[in-house]
């Protein structure tokens, strides 16, 4: 079996919530593997990112260069191309990190490459078997992976339950030698932060979320008709920022915001895990979508099939019906 | 500047319900529509609003056979200058490894400054863009969701990362971007646009033109196949109202204001 690595991201010196999901994975691949945690950076938040890092590991690699003080995924390509043997499995989550760095690293070992997998099913002669979906969630594929001259894999964060592992002493193993120089064609200049939009959804207990089954921007007063009569904020999925409908301070996911109402409803939204991410807290979900094979239907309390743009404006007479008979 | 946008003809997921067949090893392929994948429009879009500004040419290039040469005449009535279709028998069955093979050369035989793809197709791979730069070493950025011309030597980029917040970088030129859905706008395209670029030629490349070794790509050079599809059982999945919409709408209020879902 080929020596397994986990790629962990971190963010001022603490570990990201990823690195368990993947030492979880590895365990998958290989019940008797002992991962290699590969950590890249610089200066004293590397140091304790290491640190902190032997109580899960028993071999951590501290990949320190002053040039990854930010990560960028081409030095850090650059870097692990110096420091991994041949035939070497490397685990990354399915973030916008790992999306930026995986399949260029996968080319650069000549290893086999395999992303945004949801389950591992085993090995057989060096044939990795995965789980993973397509078509935005709406079906499920077996994959085969040759794995005989390694591979590169990114997991669906979220997918992979943490495991209770045995705490061990493990040890930080300095590669800073074999990194050299390292330069890069995309250089890092700033982040722009998000900008505060009119309404802050994250503070709302009661969310109207839309989707996709809007249709056309002036569809969406009628989701700002109900969350009126809600007391609710009219919250979207990326489909609706992308076509320009609502602001991107209303987009729920894990490029938008986290949100934690008490109650969520999705509104002709089909349920991307890119959108699923960003609702936490465990609401009450109700999904509202004319298509019943939406993914959005397997994570719903409530499903109801149906044609949003006819189904909102009776909820919405019903509501207001419902709170003239309460001021009564 | 010269520009290549790497495009593909996928289902269209707004459009279709993705079922599997009864077979249960594809998709039910049969009635389905097709369309371009929705980033890949988004990335000809930036890509004609880069060469309106600062001039130069753009085509677009796909994988695929003759049904997937519509895609490019869409994208040719949106105002790209040139579509081609890399065509061969033994394309069929490609990885990412081997689509980014397939396009690496043909890449090389034109002179381009800049590659986009879109950031992902209807397999939610990601992986394409990454890889081609990956194979022609050049920069790379995914999830590009603005970008600038500094110079004929370089770009600013923005890419998506969590929170709607932005990572702003500089990239040299030649570079391959994977451009995210919502960059822009893309413009519309009628039955007459399409029409009037109906009789323009749409060359073809298979192996032989490329100089690619038939065995390196198509299912032969897979290291990753997918074997079929399926549906997964569901865990707890949600209670479907079966009632009529105004029972429905009666049980939802219910369930919601013991929620404390209503004011």
């Amino acid at each position: 079996m080929p020596q397994i690595f986990v790629y962990i991201a971190h963010r001022d010196g603490v570990v990201d919530d990823s690195a368990a999901e993947l030492l979880a994975a590895a365990q998958k691949i290989d019940g008797s593997a002992s991962p290699i945690a590969l950590v890249a950076g610089s200066g004293a938040e590397l140091d304790s990112v290491c640190n902190s890092l032997r109580s899960s590991c028993n071999e951590v690699w501290k990949i320190g260069h002053e040039a990854l003080a930010y990560p960028n995924a081409e030095l850090i390509r650059k870097a692990l191309v110096k420091v991994l043997p041949p035939g070497s499995i490397v685990l990354l989550s399915h973030n916008h990190f790992g999306i930026d760095l995986a399949p260029g690293l996968s080319i650069k070992l000549n290893a086999s490459f395999v992303s945004d997998i949801v389950e591992i099913e085993g090995v057989e002669r060096s044939v990795l078997k995965v789980v993973r979906q397509e078509f935005g969630g709406q079906i499920s594929a077996h994959v085969r992976c040759d794995i005989s001259s390694g591979a590169v894999i990114t997991l669906r964060p979220g997918a992979f339950k943490p495991r209770e592992s045995a705490s061990t002493n493990g040890s930080v193993i300095d590669k800073a030698a074999d990194v050299g120089t390292l330069t890069a064609g995309r250089r890092y200049l700033e982040t722009v932060v998000a900008e505060a939009g009119d309404v802050d959804i994250t503070r709302h207990n009661v969310l109207v979320s839309i989707g996709r089954g809007i249709q056309e921007k002036d569809n969406v007063a009628i989701a700002e008709e109900l969350a009126e009569a809600m007391g609710a904020a009219v919250s979207c999925s990326r489909p609706v920022v992308d076509a320009k409908w609502l602001e991107k301070s209303r987009q729920v996911g894990s490029s938008g915001k986290t949100v934690k109402p008490k109650v969520y409803l999705a509104c002709g939204i089909s349920g991307s895990f890119q959108h699923l991410a960003g609702i936490k807290g465990n609401p009450f979900i109700v999904a509202i979508n004319k298509n019943p094979k939406a993914p959005i239907f397997q994570v719903a309390d409530i499903g109801i099939v149906d044609d949003i743009l006819e189904f909102l404006p009776e909820l919405t007479s019903k509501v207001r019906e419902l709170q003239g008979v309460a001021a009564k | 500047m010269e520009i290549l946008v790497c495009a593909r003809r996928v289902p269209d997921t707004s459009e279709n319900e993705i079922q599997l067949n009864s077979a249960g090893n594809d998709i039910e392929r049969d009635e389905l529509v097709y369309s371009i994948n929705e980033a890949d429009n988004y990335a000809v879009e930036e890509a004609l609003q880069i060469a309106a500004r600062v001039g130069g040419n753009v085509t677009v290039v796909t994988v695929g056979g003759e049904d997937d040469e519509e895609i490019l005449r869409r994208q040719m009535a949106m105002g790209a200058n040139h579509g081609v279709l890399l065509t061969d028998d033994a394309f069929s069955g490609s990885d990412g490894r081997g689509l980014a093979s397939i396009l690496k050369s043909f890449a090389q035989k034109g002179n381009y400054d800049l590659i986009l793809t879109g950031v992902q197709a209807e397999d939610g791979a990601a992986q394409v863009g990454g890889m081609l730069a990956a194979m022609l070493d050049y920069p790379f950025a995914s999830l590009v969701s603005s970008l600038g011309v500094v110079d004929s030597k370089k770009l600013k980029v923005g890419r998506e990362i969590e929170g709607g917040n932005r990572e702003i970088s500089e990239i040299d030129l030649p570079c391959v971007l994977s451009i995210q859905t919502g960059i822009n706008e893309p413009r519309y395209v009628g039955m007459r646009g399409i029409r009037a670029v109906a009789s323009l030629p749409v060359p073809t490349y298979g192996v032989a033109e490329l100089g690619i070794d038939p065995n390196a790509v198509g299912e032969s050079g897979a290291r990753v196949r997918r074997v079929d599809y399926f549906v997964p059982e569901l865990g707890n999945g949600a209670e479907i109202l079966e009632g009529s919409r105004e029972e429905n709408i009666d049980k939802l209020l219910e369930l919601v204001a013991a929620k404390g879902g209503l004011k």
